[in-house]
């Protein structure tokens, strides 16, 4: 049982870094256009190069 | 993206460099906003980011596709309405928005704040959920405590941090001596988490700490459900708002200045160009032109104003500009002592309990008796508080009403993102439950049923030679007649005649030489002729005989027909109460076979006439654009306005419709009296579900994962049911 003592922190650390994760992306206003973004990767541009 | 959310950090690279070289400077850019109400694919963002981006003086463009906006930041010279025409030339409609309107939307603190504690209750349920299988599948003695307490340290936190929104609910209602839906979930959730805890302490085989974080989970996706929908319904109703640019025109040492209206003072001279509205109430200094008042007073003929002429904020100047003398402004408008009394209105109208307070209304102090009961009776049963205790709590869990905090956000949130794809918008949370009550409909006349631009009625009268006379001067001008008559001579492909030294005398007509004699084309009394009921414009052909007559009547707007059959085809009584003329009132009506109506109704009168009608037991629904329909709009049950009609009007009523088109207002109809029936499904689904788990938890057999298995189920179920909506 003592491989609970490695499982059990990892799990927490894995769901407290997803949620650090999403609260990342509502902070940087990452689904204020959920429209938009679904189209822009259709888009050529930015396609060689990210948007400076 | 983060740059362009934060104004104060989006600087251009050389403010960036050179930040020592301009202190105290006037802001180095401005943000501009654009409607762009035609966007639709990935192509049309790249045409306007790349247009917008190549144009001088602008720092960076974002388009919106969500909101259809673009979110430029430029030089502080630089206006929207110099935009306008680079995206007119790209194919794109644009339209400038006020950003100081939008601002509530831009920063959307509640939101963010909800879907934050979503994620905290997600995550940490998530992880205990985890734990408690374990223990649900066998684990035992040390190792189950040991889950319980970890399970402990994260729903603690996460509860207190997560359920926030309920304990300041709970709290604002108890301390008025009131029960609401947060009441009992509260108490759940403090009972949850404490029992558990004990018997965690004292190495007990129950706890209930997943069954606090679902709980919450289910009930913060529920608010936020209905948070996104109104959320939705507000931005689109504040961009509407934005849409009118509050400038004016005013006179400074002889020249016109931009300036925002809430600047103008008393005694201001403003400069009013054709086609735009009155800013102030005030007194004519300088020029003719006809107005259009039919927002504020429903008639649809224009009234000749010259020098000397009162006028009110909200009229329409026509044909030539006007100076204008401001003698109310801001606060005491006419229009704006209108919509106070609106607002005044407001606040007496009768509240509407919707589904969920009514539900709640039961159920909060059912709960509470029942998990009394059941603590009371165990107590005295077998004199084990820890027992009895536990007994309560898994009561209390087990009709949390998790099903109950869907039922509702979950069908309207259907139901409204549907009206608004169909150009509906419900501004209103319980205005869908009013709709399906209506029985009784009054539309207005002018703006609503009527499209509120003239055609012309009788183009036949009329030989070509005459036509192509008419059309020669009407194309001199933009009043709205002239419009309509060279929209109809151009369709019966009529040539204009060659008339020269074309004037236009505005607010008269316009007049003009052909073949040597003055031939004119203008209102009746200008030409000598005699003004009848209707709307007309008079030609005089300047051989000596009479000026004849062209005949206007307002056009209808597409989908109103439709809209009157479908509603009378639901056995909806359908009325007609107008502020126009009897006459013009009678046309319409029979036109579009409405059996009850009345003209030159005052806009006390169509408060009455619906007061009565709600009186004698109707629920009535008012369609109504004009300020004079205001005071009707919040009079009646529940009210629609299109998006052309004046902001107090849209204020004042439940329904947006987005679209020129009326048609959705029958399906509109139809939809919310499903959407109501789904509700009411949703409610006698939880009601079933606490009907089979409650028993098992008085008697003491619900666990842990009895009351997790009732609550997921009957809030999928709900759920589910709420996406049948079709």
């Amino acid at each position: 049982m003592s491989v609970l003592a490695y499982l059990i922190p990892i799990s927490l650390l894995l769901g407290g870094g997803a949620l650090v994760a999403f609260i990342y992306t509502v902070r940087s206003n990452q689904y204020d256009d959920p429209e938009g973004d679904s189209r822009r990767i259709l888009s050529e541009e930015w396609d060689d190069h990210p948007k400076p | 993206m983060t740059a362009q959310m934060r104004p104060a950090m989006a600087v251009c690279p050389g403010c960036v460099a050179a930040p020592s070289e301009m202190p105290e400077q006037a802001p180095s850019e401005v943000r501009l906003a654009l409607s762009l109400p035609t966007i639709h694919c990935q192509a049309c963002i790249s045409t306007v980011e790349r247009g917008l981006n190549a144009h001088p003086g602008i720092h960076s463009a974002r388009v919106n596709l969500t909101l259809k906006r673009a979110l430029i930041e430029a030089d502080p010279d630089l206006r929207a309405a110099d935009l306008i025409p680079v995206l007119a030339g790209l194919g794109f409609e644009a339209h400038e928005l006020d950003l100081a309107s939008l601002a509530a939307t831009q920063s959307d603190r509640a939101g963010r704040d909800l879907l934050m504690r979503l994620a905290v209750a997600g995550f940490a349920s998530m992880n205990v959920m985890l734990l408690s299988i374990s223990v649900w599948s066998g684990a035992s003695d040390a190792t189950r405590d040991m889950f319980h307490w970890i399970s402990a340290a994260i729903a603690f936190p996460a509860v207190i941090f997560a359920g926030q929104p309920f304990f300041k609910n709970a709290w604002s209602a108890l301390r008025v001596g009131r029960l609401n839906m947060d009441v009992p979930i509260v108490l759940a959730l403090v009972l949850a988490l404490l029992t558990s805890l004990w018997e965690t302490s004292l190495s007990g085989e129950h706890a209930y700490f997943d069954a606090a974080l679902t709980l919450t989970f289910f009930l913060l996706a529920g608010r936020y459900l209905d948070y996104r929908t109104r959320a939705v319904a507000r931005s689109a109703a504040e961009e509407l708002a934005a849409l009118e640019v509050p400038r004016a025109l005013c006179m400074q040492d002889g020249a016109p200045v931009e300036v925002p209206v809430a600047d103008l003072a008393l005694n201001d001279l403003i400069l009013v160009r054709p086609g735009g509205r009155m800013p102030v109430d005030g007194c004519i200094t300088e020029g003719q032109s006809e107005l259009d008042r039919s927002l504020l007073t429903g008639e649809t003929l224009p009234a000749f104003v010259e020098p000397g002429a009162q006028v009110s904020a909200g009229e329409v100047n026509l044909t030539g500009p006007l100076v204008v003398r401001a003698e109310a402004v801001g606060e005491d408008t006419s229009l704006h002592r209108m919509a106070e009394l609106v607002a005044i209105a407001e606040s007496g109208r009768s509240r509407y309990t919707s589904l969920a307070d009514r539900a709640a209304k039961l159920y909060a102090p059912g709960v509470h008796i029942l998990s009394a009961l059941a603590f009371v009776g165990w107590y005295l049963y077998t004199f084990d508080l820890r027992m009895a205790l536990n007994i309560a709590a898994a009561v209390l869990i087990i009709t949390c009403p998790c099903a109950l905090g869907l039922a509702v956000p979950a069908v309207t949130t259907a139901a409204s993102g549907r009206l608004f794809k169909r150009g509906m918008l419900i501004k209103d949370a319980t205005a869908l439950e009013r709709l399906a009550e209506v029985d009784t409909v009054v539309f207005d006349k002018t703006g609503t049923l009527t499209a509120g631009t003239p055609q012309l009625e009788n183009p036949d009268d009329f030989s070509q030679a005459d036509l192509a006379l008419a059309l020669a001067l009407a194309q001199g001008s933009a009043h709205p007649l002239s419009q309509a008559l060279t929209r109809a001579a151009q369709a019966a492909g009529v040539d204009p005649a060659a008339v020269s030294t074309l004037q236009e005398h505005p607010g008269y007509g316009t007049e003009g030489l052909f073949q040597g004699r003055r031939v004119r084309l203008g209102r009746a009394a200008w030409l000598g002729a005699e003004q009848g009921g209707q709307t007309a414009a008079w030609l005089d052909r300047g051989d000596g005989t009479a000026p004849r007559a062209f005949l206007f009547h307002d056009a209808l707007r597409p989908g109103a027909a439709q809209a009157v059959a479908q509603l009378q085809a639901a056995g909806k009584e359908v009325l007609l109460i107008s502020g126009d003329t009897s006459a013009a009132v009678a046309d319409l009506a029979t036109r579009l076979g409405i059996k009850t109506w009345q003209g030159e109704a005052l806009p006390k009168d169509k408060a009455t006439r619906i007061q009565a009608l709600s009186d004698q037991g109707h629920r009535v629904l008012m369609v109504g654009d004009g300020l004079n329909d205001t005071a009707a709009l919040t009079a009646a049950h529940v009210s629609i306005s299109p998006a052309s009609a004046l902001d107090a009007a849209r204020v004042a009523s439940d329904i947006v419709l987005l679209g020129q088109d009326l048609e959705p207002i029958a399906e509109a109809c139809v939809l919310a009296r499903k959407a109501t029936r789904r509700i009411r499904e949703n409610f006698r689904i939880a009601t079933l579900y606490n009907v089979v788990a409650v028993p098992l938890a008085i008697a003491g057999f619900a666990t842990p994962l009895i009351a997790a298995l009732a609550m997921s189920t009957s809030s999928i179920t709900v759920s589910l049911n709420a996406l049948r909506l079709k």
